[in-house]
């Protein structure tokens, strides 16, 4: 192993690793809050590694979902992982077998995904280990930490830290809407039909893990036929995170 | 929550994210050819995390249908702010704390001018 590359992967994921840390730290608050213990909510972050699916996922416990509608509504949310795994297939050097891609799939976050996208030279498995590994850290204590911490935390501050975590969906969502009308259309279309199924009477009896799933399908379909995107993929189709 | 009940849950959820992450990483060593699957794939995230924001924001604060509307305004004031700075392309963090500041300004002033208490 290359001490070298491993040293800078840890370094590429300390700015990753802060974020995380804070927004998990939101997502710890909202985990107590939906009836989970600080150690239910340290092992879902330390298994699942992702803001959006485990958000979704501790509303679902919350409301009592089924096993189907939690493993649907996973399937889709973190179906943009598969999109990003299929790219960085393509730019693994000889050091990453079978073995080294399922350790590093396992950190594979639209940040650490945009991370080591940005290299110029193909990943080496030292690289990949450094950079997941503060990424991965620095998510699973500030879970804990808001988790533990949270139900200390006057009221003032539960109320005001329950919105970062949107923040952060906004900040990935918003700049590609501004620079490309397509994704703008997605992003309103599917918000349109989100808002339909929370509003309108009988739409919203749909339990919320199949909502998601319902906006996300419809709206990238309508996205992938009126727009469909140029020939030339490869890693520029990430979202901007 | 009960042990019974999480472990269930928490085992899907990690099978799925995790299976959904690696298949495609040690499986697929090609480009996909399909261009309408490439282009769904391209547009999913977005249309995910949208559906996700959106009405959901509003919720962050704790607000319910018919509960506190102050609640309600807060969190617009915390979409008020992130929106503008994540369009300019602000950082996650820069437009994640600025939403939170948002939220606990419009808060502040209530509860300042004794229009609320918690």
């Amino acid at each position: 192993m290359q001490r070298g590359l491993f040293l800078r992967g840890l370094r590429h994921g300390v700015p990753i690793a802060l974020g995380y840390l804070s927004v998990a730290f939101a997502f710890g608050i909202t985990a107590t809050r939906a009836g989970l213990n600080p150690l239910q909510a340290l092992l879902i972050s330390m298994t699942n590694v992702t803001s959006a699916g485990q958000l979704a996922g501790v509303e679902l416990m919350a409301a009592g979902a089924g096993l189907t509608e939690m493993a649907l509504t996973q399937l889709t949310i973190n179906l943009r992982y598969a999109l990003m795994s299929i790219s960085l297939s393509q730019r693994l050097d000889g050091s990453m077998g079978t073995l080294q891609r399922m350790i590093f799939a396992f950190c594979n976050t639209d940040e650490i995904f945009a991370v080591a996208s940005a290299q110029p030279e193909r990943l080496n498995k030292a690289y990949c280990y450094g950079l997941m590994l503060g990424p991965w850290a620095g998510w699973s204590l500030g879970t804990v930490l808001g988790a533990a911490a949270g139900s200390l935390l006057p009221a003032f501050f539960r109320i005001s830290l329950g919105i970062a975590i949107y923040g952060m969906f906004l900040a990935i969502i918003l700049p590609p809407s501004r620079k490309s009308r397509a994704v703008r259309v997605v992003v309103l279309l599917s918000a349109a039909l989100a808002v339909a199924f929370r509003y309108v009477p009988g739409l919203n009896q749909v339990p919320a893990g199949y909502v998601i799933i319902c906006c996300a399908v419809a709206a990238a379909c309508v996205g992938a036929w009126r727009f469909p995107v140029a020939e030339e993929p490869e890693g520029e189709e990430a979202p901007q995170a | 929550m009960s042990w019974s009940v999480y472990v269930p849950y928490l085992l899907v959820m990690a099978l799925i994210t995790y299976l959904v992450r690696m298949l495609p990483l040690t499986i697929f060593r090609k480009p996909i050819r399909s261009r309408f699957f490439r282009s769904f794939l391209h547009y999913v995230p977005y249309a995910v995390l949208s559906a996700m924001t959106i009405p959901g924001v509003l919720y962050s604060t704790g607000y319910e249908p018919g509960g506190d509307v102050r609640l309600l305004v807060c969190a617009v004031a915390g979409l008020a702010v992130a929106v503008p700075l994540a369009w300019r392309g602000k950082s996650l963090l820069t437009v994640a704390v600025a939403a939170c500041l948002g939220v606990a300004a419009a808060l502040g002033l209530f509860l300042l001018t004794g229009q609320m208490n918690l």
